[in-house]
């Protein structure tokens, strides 16, 4: 058998990865030293977080969550995790049973959620109840039990394991239509103000594939299959169209986020009339927001009046709707 | 070689020897959204993988969240 020709960069000895946009090959130690060095870069930079801060990471279960949890820990960060079933089938399921080993074979932290013993609703019947795609009532009930929960346990900030594949997307999708609102909000970091935490994402330097390998070479297990809801959204045909284009144009994923961040988000900053719109307080939860019930318990409201739907029938539904 | 498939997941059988780069274009499968394992181990673009290997051909593509 003909061994692998590429050798890594710094050291010479067998690669075990190719990553073209850096023109490069490494070998697992030295690809683990480049993922470190992207999430320092990205932290210093737009000023994510310090030694002091007391970070919460919402853990799915999937690579990047796990990946962004796993780093942080391994610079030296104090971080704790959240995990919220969502009640969707066996992905749910599976997912939770990923993120409790993680940390329990790290002895790290987890606190967990479950939206229907909790809640008394699912995502399933959230969106079935809400006629919302899937995504976006689970979007809703995820930002607000993060956010809570950040709040709640006394956390400094909220991780999340966005990547540069998944925020080169929103930009992409923002983009398409011109969307001066979104564009002007979609920053790595996102400031506590009144009711919310402050956010941030040190995956942005990192592609999907970088972190899936992250996960491999640390011997992380994850759950790999998809969320059976995310079948036919809009995002994955966005990062399909993206990654059409890397394979031509090495780094242009990167090019197009990473300087949109250095040369467009300063054009538009100051220009979200979300950041500047004064919130009041909902009335069920007194969670901050612009109407009587935020959005949370609106969705909860109405998913909670609904009988239970198994996950099938919003899969067939969107299906045949497609 | 035997080659595993995710989401859903599946098995197929493919003819050796072969590099990493060139099974991937083989089944039309986009670089930037795969990784390749074989016996366990991550291998490069240009790795040759011999008929009698096993690998995993592993998605790295996520979805709504
Ligand atoms: S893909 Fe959509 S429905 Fe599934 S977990 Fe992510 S946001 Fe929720
Ligand atoms: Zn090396
Ligand atoms: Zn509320």
């Amino acid at each position: 058998m003909v061994a692998s020709a590429s050798k890594c960069r710094v050291c010479k000895e067998p690669a075990i990865i190719d990553l073209p946009r850096h023109n490069a090959n490494f070998c697992a130690e030295h690809f683990l030293e480049l993922c470190r060095r992207q999430v320092v870069k990205a932290i210093e930079k737009f000023d994510m977080l310090s030694k002091d801060d007391n970070i919460l990471v919402a853990v799915s279960g999937g690579k990047d969550s796990l990946a962004v949890w796993d780093i942080l820990v391994d610079l030296g960060y104090q971080a704790d995790g959240l995990y919220i079933g969502l009640g969707i089938g066996d992905y749910s399921d599976v997912s939770g049973e990923y993120a409790k080993s993680f940390a329990s074979e790290r002895g790290l932290n987890l606190i967990t959620i479950d939206l229907r013993a909790e809640y008394g609703y699912d995502i399933p019947t959230a969106a079935k109840a809400t006629r919302r795609v899937p995504c976006s009532a689970c979007g809703t009930s995820k930002r607000h039990l993060f956010d809570k929960a950040a709040l709640d346990g006394g956390y400094t900030v909220l991780v999340t394991g966005h990547n540069l594949d998944d925020e080169a997307a929103v930009l992409f999708g923002n983009t398409l239509r011109w969307d001066v609102e979104y564009l002007s909000r979609q920053l790595p970091v996102l400031p506590a103000r009144n009711g919310f935490p402050k956010k941030v994402k040190p995956l942005i330097r990192l592609t999907e594939r970088e972190m899936a390998a992250w996960c491999i070479v640390r011997g992380i297990d994850y759950l790999v299959d998809e969320c059976p809801m995310a079948v036919g959204n809009k995002h994955l045909a966005y990062k399909a169209a993206l990654n059409a284009i890397e394979q031509q144009s090495s780094g242009a994923k990167a090019s197009f986020y990473l300087n949109f961040l250095d040369n467009m988000a300063p054009l538009l900053a100051g220009r979200s009339a979300a950041a500047t719109d004064e919130l009041g307080t909902c009335t069920s939860c007194g969670a901050p927001t612009t109407s009587d019930l935020c959005a949370f318990c609106r969705t909860a409201e109405k998913a909670r009046a609904h009988e239970p739907v198994p996950v099938e029938l919003v899969l067939s539904r969107g299906r045949r709707r497609r | 070689m035997k080659v595993l498939l995710r989401n859903p997941r599946r098995e197929q059988d493919v003819t050796g020897p072969k590099s990493v780069n060139a099974l991937l274009d083989a089944l039309e499968l986009p670089r930037e959204a795969h990784l390749v394992i074989r016996n366990g181990t991550l291998v490069p673009g240009d790795a040759a993988l011999a008929d009698d290997d096993v690998v995993e051909i592993r998605p790295v593509i996520s979805g709504g969240c």
